[in-house]
């Protein structure tokens, strides 16, 4: 069986509007990243410090009930999500006046003392002091540089320097794309979304490289076409399995996403955005950049 | 032909041999008799995101542990000028990191600064100096020194801790130093993490004070009272109500004896009033420091301190002897042991903050495993199906490939002692995904193979051949983002990156290795004319 046959799409002409589309979705990516280095994105609190809960009751509750309950005792600002699926509530509070190790506790008094027919029992609890989130937020920007120079520096080596920056700036836009997605639908960004942003910047590499394999090959064959001819060519040649290694993978990813549960709901949602991003970035993006590169006036012949 | 099967096949055979050798104790339980020896017993580590448990980070707050020090110093110094017959104003600790010795005249500055230097040759002697009459005499710790004394606090908080989580009971528990100043503490599957953390986390410095009766503690305010003296609050919880009682009393700053010369404590019932005590026993030179306090006392009050909170202050009635004393108070029998715990694992050299606190419940770590199961059999049965129909029979020996991929993974994982995490399974699944790309971009090179015209055997060879490159630019790619996130994440994500690496290095050999030789195998038996592909 075939999905995609013979195709000649011309995918280095569709470069203005692919351009455009990465343009807007990677400054909102940006505005994002922003965002979070300002400590103003929908940040999890391993990285802002804080408390976060996960409640099961007996009997449904509802996030007003609760809240009001505590606003009575005294425990504001708090961000709460309901889970239909077995009457769960989930409790954040990223700043608090009580004292580290002491918050949970006095919230699931308080819940016991003003819901005492519908008992609960506390499926996890996390409560992380400000220094170790600080620490937490330089470390992962050092694991994200570094992943990012040694992905830079294995495809200089592998390929010539043009092919290195137009592998990178796929990546930075897939990246980037992760990160605009996240902050548009005011997603969580914690430590599983940067595991899964760096996962899939290794992974969208895959197709970029097979893309970009095919294009050195024909580069050797053929000297006599035009550069934009041999991109598109060899674009056409390999997108059946640009597309087939990404849908397995999407398969598997989306499986994950429907049924893995709450705890990885996001993470495999971000990496199910970065197998599509990271398909269309390794056709539209990396490829036109080299491909404007090649035949830029005043280059002589790579 | 022969292309080598006979090793190939071998080495594909023993490690499938191997994998289901360490991966019989996590699917056969129990574990049938004979299996005993240098067969593996280990089941594959959950992480405690997946079996429940508490994760703490603790930071030893290191610079009280200096100040303590300092403590001890002026003490000592005050013990020994005393002996000495040499007089003095005031000893104290000043700073952070300084004891300041307040004398009377130069003549006995210079008995004392020869004193301290031979008694303290790590500590730093300033320059004296005159104020208001008086000689100023001022004892440092460098900067060094310093660091010194907070390390030994560190490591030995590390130790107590142990020696606490030790006599709590709780089984294959992790406690170790990270960085600097941080203990980090896994107590899998714990019932009652609350009492846990109170446990490990007081300070439990014990110490017997004698209560300054000329003063009355009702009205007394920190600044009315004696400059020796301080006041300390006793709580008293009655056992019916649950209410709690403060009682204030002023007891000598000074401890007359301290929780380090305990030997033992021992948690017993009280046949009277069926009320829990603990028993605690002194060493030889707790034992006569008591014999000696209580003798000089009778008829006062003693104080039982632990962490500024009294405990209880009976009447001293007569002089003990024989070292041993009791603390009562009014805790249940769980307290009564938890403090029995505390006392005989020893204090903490200096208190600890819980800066991270992550528990996970044995519930929600159940369901975890059960629907990453649900999510990776989904992943699978998607992945053959497609396969299937898109490259028929060889689409098959791709799924072959990545059947092998999982077991493989699953085998090395439980080999090497590896934690499994949720993001671990996650991990798994994304490869089901990715195991098979490989074979993708060889099964697209033979097709393009075919159409020029080659025949079968020469597809699969120029084939696996020409996708050999692209595919280890690839994995290279991914395992770079898999060492660092290895290097940098904690954990969970620790989990997910081993998961990822060790299964991506496998993909390599069974999509290259491992499906080359189903081809080989058939190739070699039978006239293909075309392909199933």
């Amino acid at each position: 069986m075939e999905l995609i046959s013979k195709t000649k799409i011309d995918f280095i002409g569709m470069r203005k509007i692919s351009f455009a589309v990465s343009a807007i979705i990677s400054i909102i990516g940006i505005i994002g990243i922003i965002q979070i280095a300002r400590g103003a994105a929908n940040m999890g609190i391993d990285f802002s410090g804080g408390t976060a809960m996960q409640l099961k009751f007996t009997a449904p509750i509802t996030t007003e009930e609760a809240r009001r309950s505590l606003a009575k005792n005294g425990v504001k600002d708090v961000d709460m999500q309901e889970i239909k699926e077995g009457n769960k509530l989930l409790i954040k509070m990223r700043k608090t006046t009580l004292a580290t190790g002491k918050v949970a506790d006095s919230v699931q008094d308080i819940l016991k003392k003003e819901f005492p027919a519908n008992p609960y029992t506390v499926e996890s609890s996390t409560e992380i002091g400000p220094s170790i989130g600080d620490k937490l937020r330089k470390d992962t920007l050092i694991a994200v540089a570094i992943s990012m120079l040694g992905i830079i520096l294995y495809i200089a080596w592998r390929f010539d320097f043009k092919f290195g920056v137009g592998a990178v700036v796929a990546t930075m836009h897939d990246v980037l794309a992760i990160f605009a997605v996240f902050f548009v639908l005011d997603k969580e960004v914690n430590l599983l979304l940067i595991t899964a942003v760096l996962t899939i910047a290794g992974y969208s590499l895959t197709d970029t490289v097979v893309v970009f394999d095919r294009i050195r090959e024909n580069l050797h064959k053929n000297m006599k076409e035009s550069m934009p001819t041999v991109f598109n060519k060899s674009i056409n040649e390999v997108l059946s399995r640009t597309i087939i290694t990404s849908l397995t993978t999407f398969l598997a990813a989306t499986s994950l996403f429907l049924f893995g549960g709450d705890v990885i709901h996001d993470f495999a949602f971000a990496l199910v955005v970065g197998v599509v991003v990271g398909t269309y970035s390794s056709i539209f993006v990396a490829s036109p950049i080299v491909a404007l590169w090649e035949k830029a006036p005043g280059q002589i012949k790579a | 032909m022969t292309k080598g099967f006979t090793w190939r096949i071998s080495l594909i055979v023993a490690f499938l041999f191997i994998s289901f050798l360490y991966l019989t104790p996590t699917l056969v339980s129990p574990l049938p008799s004979w299996w005993k020896g240098f067969l593996p017993k280990d089941k594959i580590h959950l992480g405690l995101d997946l079996q429940g448990g508490t994760h703490l980070v603790m930071e030893v707050e290191t610079q009280k542990a200096v100040e303590g020090s300092l403590d001890l110093i002026s003490t000592d110094l005050e013990d020994t000028l005393n002996a000495q017959n040499i007089r003095f104003k005031r000893v104290a600790k000043v700073g952070g990191d300084r004891v300041q010795l307040v004398l009377y005249d130069r003549g006995s500055a210079d008995n004392v600064q020869k004193l301290v230097k031979k008694k303290y040759p790590d500590l730093e002697l300033l320059p004296l100096f005159d104020e208001g009459g008086f000689v100023n005499m001022q004892l440092r710790i460098n900067e060094k020194e310093a660091q010194v004394r907070k390390d030994k606090a560190v490591q030995q908080a590390l130790e107590t801790i142990r020696n606490r989580i030790d006599q709590f009971g709780v089984s294959e528990p992790i406690i170790q130093r990270e960085g600097i100043s941080h203990i980090v503490v896994q107590l899998p599957g714990i019932k009652d993490p609350k009492r846990a953390i109170e446990l490990i986390g007081k300070t439990a410095r014990l110490e017997f004070k004698l209560v300054d009766e000329n003063v009355n503690a009702v009205t007394a305010t920190p600044s009315s009272i004696p400059e020796d003296d301080e006041i300390l609050v006793e709580k008293k919880t009655d056992p019916a109500t649950g209410a709690v009682s403060e009682t204030p009393l002023v007891v000598k700053r000074k401890a007359m004896i301290t929780g380090d010369l305990l030997t033992d404590a021992q948690v017993r019932i009280d046949s009277q009033y069926n009320q829990p005590y603990v028993a605690i026993e002194f060493n030889s030179t707790g034992a006569r420091l008591f014999d000696q306090v209580t003798a000089a006392n009778v008829g006062k009050r003693f104080a039982i301190v632990l962490d500024n909170n009294i405990y209880s202050a009976p009447v001293i009635r007569e002089r003990i002897s024989g070292g041993s004393a009791q603390i009562s108070g009014s805790f249940t029998e769980k307290e009564a042991s938890d403090l029995g715990i505390v006392l005989r694992a020893g204090s903490l050299p200096a208190p600890v903050k819980i800066i991270q606190n992550v528990t996970v419940g044995p519930s929600l770590g159940q369901d975890s495993i059960n629907k990453g199961l649900i999510a990776g059999l989904i992943g699978v049965a998607l992945v053959v199906v497609f396969m299937t129909i898109y490259y028929k029979l060889s689409g098959l020996v791709a799924n072959f490939g990545m059947v092998l991929n999982i077991i493989f993974l699953m085998g090395s994982l439980s080999a090497l002692g590896a934690t499994l995490t949720l993001p671990g399974i996650a991990a798994i699944v994304l490869l089901i995904g990715m195991s098979v790309d490989s074979n993708v971009l060889i099964f697209e090179r033979i097709r393009e193979e075919l159409r020029l015209g080659k025949t079968p055997m020469a597809s699969i060879d120029a084939g696996y051949d020409k996708a050999f490159l692209t595919i280890m630019d690839s994995h290279v790619t991914t395992l770079i983002t898999a060492a660092v996130l290895f290097q940098f994440g904690t954990g969970p994500v620790k989990g997910f990156a081993v998961s990822l690496s060790l299964g991506i290095i496998i993909n390599l050999f069974t999509s290259l290795l491992a499906t080359r030789v189903v081809f080989d195998l058939f190739l070699d038996r039978v006239r293909v004319k075309r392909l199933s592909i």
